[in-house]
């Protein structure tokens, strides 16, 4: 049992959470993810990892509440456990292995959408404790949505947008991108952005026309996370990768965004069943007037 | 002196209705009785030079346990197997016998061998039905062993050692003991809760740890179980690893999936059963690619999801590389064999889903490398097929999790880990490794006989060091 020793909300749909992973926090490098599992029958939940600390051997995650797992992950309070946790999963960030030195030549811009912002966090943290303060777009649909503001706002320059204009920039994070390379004299030899994969999708369109290299971080349907199962399969450049092993993070440029997102859809239909039962307990969910199932 | 007609043909077993059980998950076979085992266990010959122990990969005495069967000491026979496997309630039920034990049997050349994996599977059933599990060592000697995977390998591995006196310790990467047994073979070929966790528990039993959710290679290094964790040797036993696709265009589209995928979330995540809440996805009519024993799982499980199944090999029945068994059990629950051709394309709709299979025809060669005969492309006979979802049951190519992050541990061109067969020994001192992860996909008792043998290699070696 992995037990939470802290659990919050930071927004209206968005949970953090402090879990002891001594075994996970010892190794893992910004970029890795974890995988979840809060009870017996649940399903197995990639999140990447948002924050670390060694020393006391904890992970924070945070996520959003979206399938019948995740809202029953919601509900779990300081003092509960997960029954499992196992990581660090996937790849480092290949900043982790790159030369400092070559690190505070770049000029580095972070974009983060909606909960991706959590994990950008320990990139930029990463990065700051090497002396090099990046700048970082934090987008969201309106102001209560904003989260983690304070923390960014010691370790990076901050950029806030809002779709609804109702806190800081108004527009979308490739307008605020924009904005600040053609209006407020930036540039950017780097770009990591890490969101809703259409936010990464168009953030990519934008960065390829500046000719700023881009990694995003994919976050497809996984089951294992060792490489075992292939779900997780992306098509990148002319090779077929997966995220768990191969990924989370790719070059942008190379990543089909489009199938990826159909691949996204996959079983939204039996996720759907499965959301309306939990929310209004055993009537009928088939939708087919035939299996007998509202009987 | 005439031979008893009788004698000739083995003792029938009794298994659930075909139609019925293409509907539900509950175990095919349901194995013998203890009259039937005994009158089946009286067709042994005792031979002398047992040819059946030969054909065990772990050696069983098999005349010895039959015999203790024959006296209805059920105890003995138990006591007789478990010397020699430590998951006899597995193998009874898993174990290709016709190529091995059964295979050797000399009651099989006129007419029908003994039934050796049915009276294994009778024993262990009736054990564990009395409550009666392997004794654990009487001395521990002190010193500590990791294992690296809780599959037919590493529990194997780990019980012999445990048996031995030794402090053993094993890391699973998924959150449930039992490797393929859990994640891979169904329900229904395989009781997960009856049958596999109460091996796993026997396992337990003899002293061994099992540590869940602990990746080796990330979560720790084998470099850091020998120099920081005290471990004086670690035997990989990580299995089969990353599965394979054919690379043909439409692969990416929704509703293909790897037989791994497919058999996971059914197995390990329960998605066939209502309270758990990992989905799966089963169309209407499936295609099965492929034809070894994960191919004839997958596409029996396909089928009790409710879908029309089929199976596309492309070699002919005779080089099928499933257990006759299991495609015989699959025919009479309707899998529809397609034999003799190959998916070229998957044609995809505008939504991103499978909407059909496009194959061509086979015809068989000279024969290739492995010895059989290469199966050839017919120019011109491509065919479509409506299908809705795409199994892919090709194989499996070696994860380089363990490889990649353990110093100087040697992989060949296949990318599996070098062992010797004899000792499990590899190439960095104090490693040993077996099954899958060295031979490739392959069977469980091969698996085990790895497990086992390097067992002894690690007992060696630690002897040799003196201390």
């Amino acid at each position: 049992m992995y037990k939470i020793l802290d659990a919050d909300k930071l927004s209206e749909n968005i949970y953090r959470m402090v879990v002891d992973a001594p075994m996970v926090a010892r190794h893992c490098e910004p970029g890795q993810f974890i995988i979840a599992k809060a009870y017996e029958e649940g399903e197995r939940i990639p999140l990447t990892i948002c924050d670390y600390d060694r020393e006391k051997g904890t992970i924070t995650i945070v996520f959003q509440p979206i399938g019948v797992s995740t809202i029953e992950m919601a509900k779990l309070k300081a003092g509960d456990s997960f029954e499992d946790f196992v990581g660090p999963l996937g790849r480092p960030s290949d900043l982790i292995d790159t030369p400092v030195e070559e690190l505070k030549k770049k000029k580095i811009i972070f974009i983060a959408g909606g909960v991706g912002t959590a994990p950008v966090y320990p990139q930029v943290k990463w990065l700051h404790e090497k002396g090099i303060t990046a700048d970082v777009i934090i987008g969201a649909k309106t102001k209560d949505l904003v989260i983690m503001e304070k923390e960014f706002k010691e370790v990076c320059n901050l950029y806030i947008t809002t779709d609804d204009g109702s806190y800081q920039r108004k527009g979308m994070v490739t307008q605020c991108l924009q904005d600040l390379i053609e209006k407020e004299g930036k540039s950017y030899d780097h770009c990591v952005a890490i969101g809703p994969m259409i936010m990464m999708k168009f953030v990519v369109k934008m960065t390829k026309a500046y000719n700023i290299p881009t990694i995003v971080s994919m976050n497809p349907i996984m089951v294992d996370g060792t490489g075992m199962c292939g779900a997780c399969r992306l098509q990148v450049g002319d090779e077929i990768k997966f995220a768990c092993v191969d990924g989370p993070e790719f070059d942008g440029f190379l990543v089909d965004f489009d199938q990826a997102m159909k691949r996204m859809t996959m079983y939204k239909t039996e996720e759907g069943r499965a959301l309306l039962a939990l929310q209004e307990g055993k009537t009928h969910h088939g939708g087919c007037g035939m299996c007998g199932g509202d009987q | 002196m005439a031979a008893d007609p009788k004698m000739l043909v083995k003792v029938p077993v009794r298994e659930q209705d075909p139609k019925v059980r293409a509907t539900n998950f509950d175990e095919v076979c349901y194995g013998y009785n203890a009259e039937e085992a005994v009158e089946e266990s009286e067709r042994c010959l005792h031979c002398k030079n047992a040819k059946c122990i030969q054909g065990c990969p772990v050696s069983i005495n098999i005349p010895e346990f039959i015999a203790a069967i024959r006296k209805k000491d059920f105890k003995e026979a138990y006591n007789v197997i478990s010397e020699s496997s430590a998951l006899p309630a597995v193998c009874g039920r898993v174990c290709p016998q016709e190529s091995q034990c059964e295979g050797q049997c000399i009651r099989g050349i006129k007419g029908e061998p003994v039934s050796i994996g049915k009276l294994e599977r009778f024993t262990a059933d009736w054990a564990r039905e009395q409550g009666i599990r392997p004794d654990p060592a009487k001395e521990k000697n002190g010193h500590k062993v990791a294992v690296i995977g809780a599959g037919p390998s590493g529990l194997t591995c780990a019980g012999d050692l445990a048996r031995l006196g030794y402090d053993v310790t094993i890391f699973e990467a998924l959150h449930k003991a039992g490797g393929v047994l859990s994640y891979g073979i169904p329900e229904f070929r395989l009781p997960k809760s009856a049958v596999v966790d109460q091996e796993v528990e026997n396992v337990k039993n003899l002293g061994v740890r099992i540590e869940t959710n602990v990746i080796i290679g990330k979560s720790i290094t084998v470099d850091e179980l020998l120099t920081e964790e005290g471990f004086e040797a670690v035997f990989i036993g990580s299995g089969a690893g990353l599965p394979m696709f054919m690379h043909i265009p439409g692969e990416n589209a929704n509703g293909v999936f790897s037989a791994n995928e497919f058999l996971t979330r059914n197995n390990l995540m329960k998605a066939y059963r209502e309270d758990y809440d990992t989905p799966i996805h089963c169309g209407k009519k499936v295609a099965v690619v492929g034809g070894g024993n994960v191919a004839m799982d997958a596409a029996r499980t396909a089928l009790r999801l409710g879908a029309e199944v089929h199976i596309i090999y492309r070699r002919s029945e005779e080089e099928l590389p499933a257990r006759k068994e299991e495609v015989h059990h699959a025919k009479e629950e309707g899998i529809q064999f397609d034999l003799l051709c190959n998916p070229v394309e998957i044609h995809v709709d505008e939504n991103g889903w499978v909407k059909g299979i496009r194959c061509i025809r086979m015809e068989l060669g000279e024969p290739d490398a492995s010895g059989r005969r290469r199966p050839v492309p017919v120019e011109g006979s491509e065919f479509d097929m409506d299908v809705d979802t795409v199994i892919m049951s090709l194989g499996t190519s070696p994860n380089p999790l363990i490889s990649s992050t353990t110093i100087g541990l040697d992989i060949n061109k296949r990318k599996c880990i070098i062992a010797n067969e004899e000792d499990g020994q590899t190439s960095k001192t104090g490693v040993f490794a077996g099954g899958d992860a060295v031979t490739g996909a392959a069977t469980v008792i091969l698996a085990m006989g790895a497990g086992k043998a390097a067992a002894k290699g690690i007992d060696s070696f630690i002897r040799s060091k003196g201390n």
